[in-house]
């Protein structure tokens, strides 16, 4: 029988702690949706999109209201776009006006995101995944909830340079797309090395051709929960510390497990993934930096931090993947600067550079996310930030991702921001030296040599 | 059978038990178990509760429940076993 101790924890993490599950994320494929004809392709993306995910707000209501976890996003994932589209779309206004159809059927499902505006071009890129990329600043500036991603490099196939060059470039125009609202297109915008086919998080989520028809994804949350399990551990050695991040991993999980098969169960559509991830938000309480100092470094960046987020990316993945049969997506901590206060202030305290950040990334489950740069750096700049993030993933056989905010008008001293779950960031500085006769080589880099293991 | 928990916490007063049990009682809904005490004048009890009789579905047991401790004055939480069970049961 459960005791009042054990009501009282679990009531405790959710009432003082912010534990919570992310998101509910449905993906759905759209690979039966594409026709010759754009306007019979959006009719049957609409009709399929509408149809599957009906229910899907009012289910996770019911979840919320029976187990009192908070939900805190619905959302929707799509076969890769370009993939869609690519029949029927031979100008990137054609994909923009795909990107609209999804808007909108977002906003009649009520969910606040739709992921799956992407190109898959990580060797070689089809007439239609370049439309597609180049329709991104435009897609982005004319739409709400849309959420893009480009996958440029995998360990398998090595980096498409070209891909990276020209996302330089479209993450550039994306912010000047968008800078009447700080450049906020580019917090929608995620350029991929191995991206998974079943992350539920945005703005990375899309619906990977390996999968069903539909599928639920589920992400949890609760870096609150690990700071306050932490702080009774203030002290204590390297054992105890790893114990107490694996059990409270352990537990969040399971909720997250709970919530995935609840919401299987009554949607009618199969379970995919939990994703284990420690995802902050700006609120105060709900960050992974406090973890980090919980652990023992001053801020985040401060020497120590690399190791301190790899023992906790570990022992988050070690608890996480005895709670649920199914484990996915990034999992692992996110470190993303603008949604997590405790980055923020590091930024601010001067401890936290872009170096150590990609350092870090080295050990964490995602990359260089939510950074606001100063919004005169150049496209080939941004295109060298890219092309450094996806080494790390392609040799070091992890997902890495790129999701800068180039300030339009803005340089370092001020900040962006974009409110609600994206926060704000102050603007780091870029090192400043030039990489573009690197960047303007063609071509691609090659499969890291260990990634031949047939 | 449908184990649901309840849990009141908040300043202690005469008659929460009361109020509480009247309501289950007038909704079919048994009371397996409780646990209670009452630290520094703060009253926390829990409940486990079999719901299954009940002609009310859990959305509305919950909301009624939320309206009788805005009147007494305590917060209760009303919520399905099984998260309980997740979290600190393998």
């Amino acid at each position: 029988m459960i005791t009042n101790l054990e009501v009282n924890e679990t009531n405790k993490m959710i009432e003082h702690e912010n534990l919570d599950v992310r998101t509910i994320t449905l993906g759905i494929s759209l690979l039966d949706c594409a026709d010759g004809d754009l306007n019979e392709t959006k009719r049957r993306v609409r009709e399929k999109i509408l149809k599957t995910s009906k229910n899907l707000v009012s289910a996770g209501r019911e979840i919320e209201e029976e187990y009192g976890i908070p939900i805190v996003n619905k959302r929707i994932s799509v076969t890769p776009i370009s993939l869609v589209g690519g029949a029927s779309c031979k100008t990137p206004e054609d994909f923009t006006e795909l990107a609209e159809t999804l808007d909108e059927c977002a906003k009649i499902a009520g969910v606040n995101f739709i992921g799956g505006y992407s190109a898959l071009v990580a060797k070689g890129m089809t007439a239609a995944d370049e439309l597609l990329i180049r329709s991104i600043p435009g897609a982005l500036a004319a739409t709400e909830r849309v959420c893009s991603s480009v996958n440029v490099g995998s360990t398998k196939t090595g980096i498409n340079m070209d891909a990276v060059r020209l996302m330089g470039n479209i993450v550039r125009e994306t912010a000047e797309k968008t800078k009447d609202s700080d450049s906020l297109g580019c917090a929608k915008l995620v350029v991929f090395c191995n991206a998974p086919d079943d992350n539920p998080f945005m703005a990375g989520a899309f619906h990977g051709v390996t999968e069903g028809d539909a599928v639920i994804n589920v992400g949890v949350s609760g870096p609150g929960v690990v700071k306050h399990a932490l702080e009774a551990c203030r002290g204590a050695d390297f054992e105890t510390l790893c114990e107490t991040i694996k059990k409270t991993a352990f537990k969040i999980t399971r909720v997250g497990q709970l919530v995935a098969q609840e919401a299987s169960k009554r949607l009618n559509v199969p379970f995919g993934i939990v994703d284990l991830s420690l995802a902050p938000t700006p609120a105060v309480g709900d960050s992974v930096a406090d973890i980090l100092k919980e652990i023992g470094v001053e801020h985040p960046g401060a020497p120590g931090t690399t190791a301190a987020l790899a023992l906790l990316n570990d022992q988050v993945k070690k608890g996480g993947v005895m709670a649920s049969s199914y484990v996915g997506g990034l999992s692992g901590a996110f470190i993303p600067v603008s949604e997590d206060q405790g980055m923020i202030e590091a930024v601010e305290a001067g401890a936290l550079t872009l170096e150590k950040l990609e350092a870090m990334t080295c050990v964490c489950s995602v990359g260089l996310d939510m950074i606001a740069i100063p919004g005169d750096t150049s496209a080939a700049t941004i295109s060298g930030i890219i092309a450094d993030e996806m080494a790390i993933g392609a040799v070091n056989q992890k997902t890495t991702a790129v999701r800068l905010i180039p300030a339009i008008g803005k340089s370092v001293g001020d900040s962006v921001e974009f409110g609600g779950l994206l926060g704000h960031a102050p603007i780091l500085p870029v090192n400043t030296f030039s990489c573009e006769n690197f960047v303007s080589r063609s071509g691609r880099i090659p499969a890291p040599i260990h990634s031949f293991k047939n | 059978m449908q184990k649901t928990i309840i849990t009141v916490v908040g300043k202690d007063t005469v008659g929460i038990i009361a109020k509480i049990c009247t309501y289950l009682a007038g909704n079919e809904i048994n009371i397996l178990d409780i646990s209670q005490t009452i630290v520094d004048g703060y009253f926390n009890m829990m409940m486990i509760t079999d719901t299954s009789a009940s002609k009310k579905n859990m959305t509305d047991i919950r909301h009624e429940m939320h309206q009788i401790g805005a009147e007494i004055g305590v917060t209760i939480h009303v919520q399905h076993e099984d998260i309980f069970n997740k979290m600190h049961r393998i």
